[in-house]
Formats: structure tokens, sequence, C-alpha cells
């Protein structure tokens, strides 16, 4: 008997270093086996004997945690730069090609600023060509990386070329708004440009969308990690320079830094890939901090306004300031959807999701309410088109997703709806931006 | 016979609805139920089953329950919900319109009505 409990103790043990595997399924499994080895030894058959039937029907292990991994591919997400070869090896043959991407687009952000002159001239253009000049290099990295056929990787650089067409040959006018606008969306379109490269072209997946979203959320993390180093490396570089002559330091800066931010995205985006298992730990923390920070400062700000009324003085900035929470708080839920294991049952960081969600929403509709009275005798302009379209973006996701969390929570529906409704919605976001930067210049004569 | 791997596949997803159908189950239950049904034709490998029920958890067909019964050992059990019901119902559809078909197509021979029976 004892025999018996230590090779199933070693076959548990073999069956739970499989990542796509989890603890819970691992003692489910247990429990099987220990029933087919009970019948089996009701049989007739030894205890050696009946365990190796038991191991035997059980199946093969690679293809049993391929299976598992099939339906939980958030667990997969971890394995798939891992899975052949060792992290070393992989490393090893990929640097020059993240290291070329990277150079490509430091050396690209370099040369545009010295065409534009910038910092010494105001330079637009080069805001409204900044993410122009550095996300190709990514989508391209993808292609490379997920090995795309010709087509597909035409496909990808289509918009890119229209988006450079049409940023580039739009007549702006000086000082107008509608460049600023084209500025802010275009790298937003554009990401999600990547996405189609880095799902390895197959959009309609919903996995694989989820799987964008993963990488956006834990891209932006490491970037931010990176800006800070940096930010330390810039300020200690302009100390230490300083005595060497005024105006020294500021001047390496002024050099570094645009190269520096741009070459920063690939490399974060390659470090997401290669060290998922490090932030993988860090998507569940970081939105446990913040989902309840937020669901408290959202509640209360929800509260205030309820009480208080919007008062005399309408901000004109409230609707972007609006939009900002909104997005952060749609940011959390997505973040911490693709964290989530899509099979738990409802828990109380679900429920504080949905006060978060639904005082965003209350808050939006108070706003809403005041300035939609208010757009006749403001009317439109760039900024207030664009700032209620995104309103109205994020407002019909938020109402989804808060009903599709109730229905959740109350064990109407599964989890699983909610996700397909974020990742149904998704594409939502690049057409709304790509809308802003290719219609809204026209529509507002270029002001 | 050895029934090949994809009808062996395709057949599952309705198979373990239906069986949980009878009631609430768990999965060797399941399996053994499965050799019954079949008198041992359906090879399944056992582990399989358990990304299969987690799919239907996942997809909101079946609730799931840890529980320890009085005399027995601590088990998973997992109940078949609306929304599995009414999924069971279009599996059913699909495979008489394929049944009828095949039926239709061997002249006469309707030997898919005698596995599905009348249903």
């Amino acid at each position: 008997m004892e025999a018996l409990e230590s090779q199933i103790a070693e076959w548990r043990g073999f069956v739970a270093q499989r990542p796509a595997v989890d603890d819970r399924d691992v003692e489910e499994l247990e429990a099987h086996l220990r029933e087919q080895i009970a019948d089996l030894d009701a049989a007739g058959l030894a205890a050696d004997e009946a365990f190796l039937v038991a191991v035997k029907r059980m199946g093969g292990l690679d293809s049993l945690s391929r299976e598992f991994a099939r339906e939980h591919s958030g667990r997969l997400w971890k394995q798939i730069v891992l899975s052949g070869g060792g992290e070393q090896e992989q490393l090893d043959s990929r640097w020059p090609e993240v290291l070329a991407c990277a150079l490509a687009a430091a050396l690209t952000v370099q040369v545009a600023r010295l065409a534009s002159g910038f910092p010494g001239d105001e330079s637009l253009w080069l805001l409204r060509n900044a993410s122009l000049l550095v996300v190709p290099f990514l989508a391209g990295y993808f292609a490379r990386r997920r090995r795309l056929p010709l087509r597909q990787c035409l496909l990808t650089a289509a918009p890119f070329v229209v988006a450079a067409v049409v940023v580039n040959l739009y007549p702006y006018r000086e000082g107008g708004s509608t460049e600023l606008l084209v500025a802010a969306h275009l790298p937003v379109a554009l990401w999600f440009v990547v996405a189609y490269p880095y799902m390895g072209g197959v959009v309609r997946s919903h996995e694989r969308r989820m799987d964008f979203v993963r990488f956006t959320g834990e891209c932006f993390i490491y970037y931010v990690l990176i800006a800070l180093g940096g930010g330390v490396l810039m300020g200690l570089t302009a100390l230490i320079l300083e005595p060497t002559g005024a105006g020294n330091g500021e001047r390496v800066i002024e050099w570094v830094l645009p190269s520096g931010a741009a070459g920063a995205v690939i490399v974060a985006a390659w470090l997401v890939e290669w060290k998922q298992r490090i932030v993988e730990n860090m998507a569940p923390v970081l939105t446990m901090v913040f989902t309840p920070l937020f669901a408290v400062m959202l509640v209360s700000a929800a509260t205030v306004y309820a009480v208080s009324g919007l008062g005399g003085a309408f901000d004109r900035e409230l609707l972007g300031v609006l939009d900002a929470l909104m997005v952060v708080v749609l940011a959390l839920v997505l973040y911490g959807m693709s964290a989530r294991d899509a099979s738990q049952p409802p828990g109380w960081m679900d429920r504080i999701q949905l006060v978060a969600v639904a005082s965003a929403l209350l808050l939006d509709f108070m706003v809403l309410g005041s300035m939609v009275a208010r757009v006749g005798e403001l009317g439109f302009t760039p900024n207030r088109t664009a700032a209620l379209g995104l309103n109205l973006v994020l407002l019909v996701n938020l109402a989804g997703t808060a009903w599709l969390s109730t229905r959740f929570l109350t064990g109407h529906s599964t989890y699983h709806r909610l996700e397909r409704w974020q990742t149904t919605y998704l594409p939502v976001f690049p057409l709304w931006a790509a809308t802003v930067v290719v219609t809204l210049p026209p529509l507002f004569a270029f002001t | 016979m050895q029934i090949e791997k994809d009808l062996v596949a395709a057949s599952a997803t309705p198979l373990v609805l239906a069986i949980l159908a009878d009631g609430e189950s768990y999965g060797y239950a399941v399996l053994r139920r499965v050799r019954e049904l079949s008198d041992g034709e359906l090879e399944w490998t056992d582990g399989m089953l358990y990304p299969l029920l987690h799919r239907l958890h996942r997809l909101g067909y079946v609730n799931t329950e840890w529980r320890t019964p009085p005399e027995g050992r601590r088990r998973k059990y997992y109940a078949l919900t609306d929304e599995g019901r009414a999924a069971l119902a279009e599996h059913k559809r699909q495979w008489l319109t394929v049944a009828r078909t095949l039926g239709g197509a061997w002249e006469g021979v309707d030997p898919l009505r005698l596995v599905l029976g009348s249903a």
C-alpha cells in the first residue's frame, strides 16, 4: 500500500509540473486515478498492476497537458516562448533581431528629429508622426517573429502607408486643434495594427485577442519600468556632465531621449515575450491593488457630484478628464480579465470591479447630461467632438461590462460571456481612433 | 471495431451532455457510463475528459462543486445547467440531421437511428 501511495505521489508530481495543469486539476485527476485503481483492485489486479493500467488509461502526459493548454489558453500563454529549447538559447538566437529593430526605430526618430529641427523649432510635424516612426518597426519585428507570409506582411504595411499619407498630406492650419487630435489618436490606431502580426494574422480568434490585451498591458508595465530606469540614468548623466560646460547635459539628453524612448518600445515588447513569467505574477497583484483604490475614488467622486451637482462653472476640460478616468477603469477591467481564470466562480474582486465600473458610469452620465444640455450653446469643436465620441465608445463598453458582470455575479451568466463581450468590442477602439485621424480634420476644415 | 478519432472527438460533447442530463455526476462515473453505453467500443483516453468538462463549465453548460459523499472520496461533481440542456437539444438536432442524411444516402438503411433510438 505504501508503495502505491509513493507511486501516486510521484505521478502527481509529474502532472503538477505541467504549467497548463493547475493544482485543482491535479486533484481532480488524482481522484480519478484512485477510483480507477480501486476498481481494478476489486477486479483482482495487484496494486502495482492496477496503478500501471490506470496511468496508461489516463493518457500520455504530453497529450494530456496539450489538451489542458488548449482549454486554458491563459495558462498556456506563459508557455509560448518557453516550449521547446531553453530560455537562454532562445534569447541568444533572437537578440540580433530585437537589436536591429530597436536601433532602426531609434535611428529613424533621430533623423526625423534632426530634420525637423526639434527642439529648437516647435515642430508639430514630429509630434504628429512620432508613432509612425516607431510602431512600424514593432509590427515588422512581429511579422518576422511570426513568419508571416508576404501577403500578410503587405496587409500589415498597408495601414502604415495610408496613415503616413493622410497625416502628412492634410493641410493643417497653424495652431489648429485637429493636428493635436491626430497626434493623440494615431498611436492608438497604429498600436492595434501591431495586433495583426502579433496574432499571426488570426484576428478573429477571441483567445488571440485576449493574448493581445495581455501583451498590451504587460508591455505598458515594462515600458514604464524602462522609462523610470532611463529617467534616473538621464538625470545622473546631466548632473555629471554639468561641470564640463553649461548645457552639455541637456544636449546629451536631447540626443539620447528620443532614440531611447523609441528603442524602448521594441525592447519592452520583446521583454514581454521573453520574460512572461516575471510580469505574470505582477499583473494580478497590480490589478488587485489598484482596482479597489480606483473603486473608492470613483464612488466618492460620484457621491460628491450627486450631492453637490456640477455647479455653475462647467469646466471644458472635464469631459477629457472623465474620458481618461474611463480609459483607466477599462484598462483595469481588461487587465484583470486577462489575468483571471475564466473558470473561477465570482469573487470579491469581481464585485469591487463592478462597483468601480458602475460608479464610473454614473459619473459619466451626470457629466454627459449637463454636457449635452449645453452642446447647443457651446457648439461642436474638434476637441469636443473627439471627446464626446470617445466617451460614447467607452460608455457602451462599460455599460455592457456592467450588465454582463451583474449577470455573472447573480449566477445568470458565465465569465466567458463577459470575456467575449470585451474581445468582440476590441476593434471598435482602433476604428474610432482611425475615424478621428481620417475624418475629423477635413470635417472641421483642418482648424 | 475501431471508431475513428475525429468521430470520437465530435461525439464527445453531446455524449457527456446527455450523460449529465440524467443527473449530476463526476469524471470517473461519466467515463464508466460511456464505456457501458458503447460496450467498450468508444475508446477514450481518460484524462481527455477533464479539459472537455472544463470547457463545458466555461461555456456555462455545467455547474461544478467539490463534495465528499458520506461513503466515498472527495470528488468534483458536474451538473447540467439550463444552457447545457439547450446545447444538448441543439446537438441532438444536428446529429439527427446527419443521421437522416446518411440514412438517405445509404438507400433506406438508417443505421444511426438504431444508435440514437427514436429521439
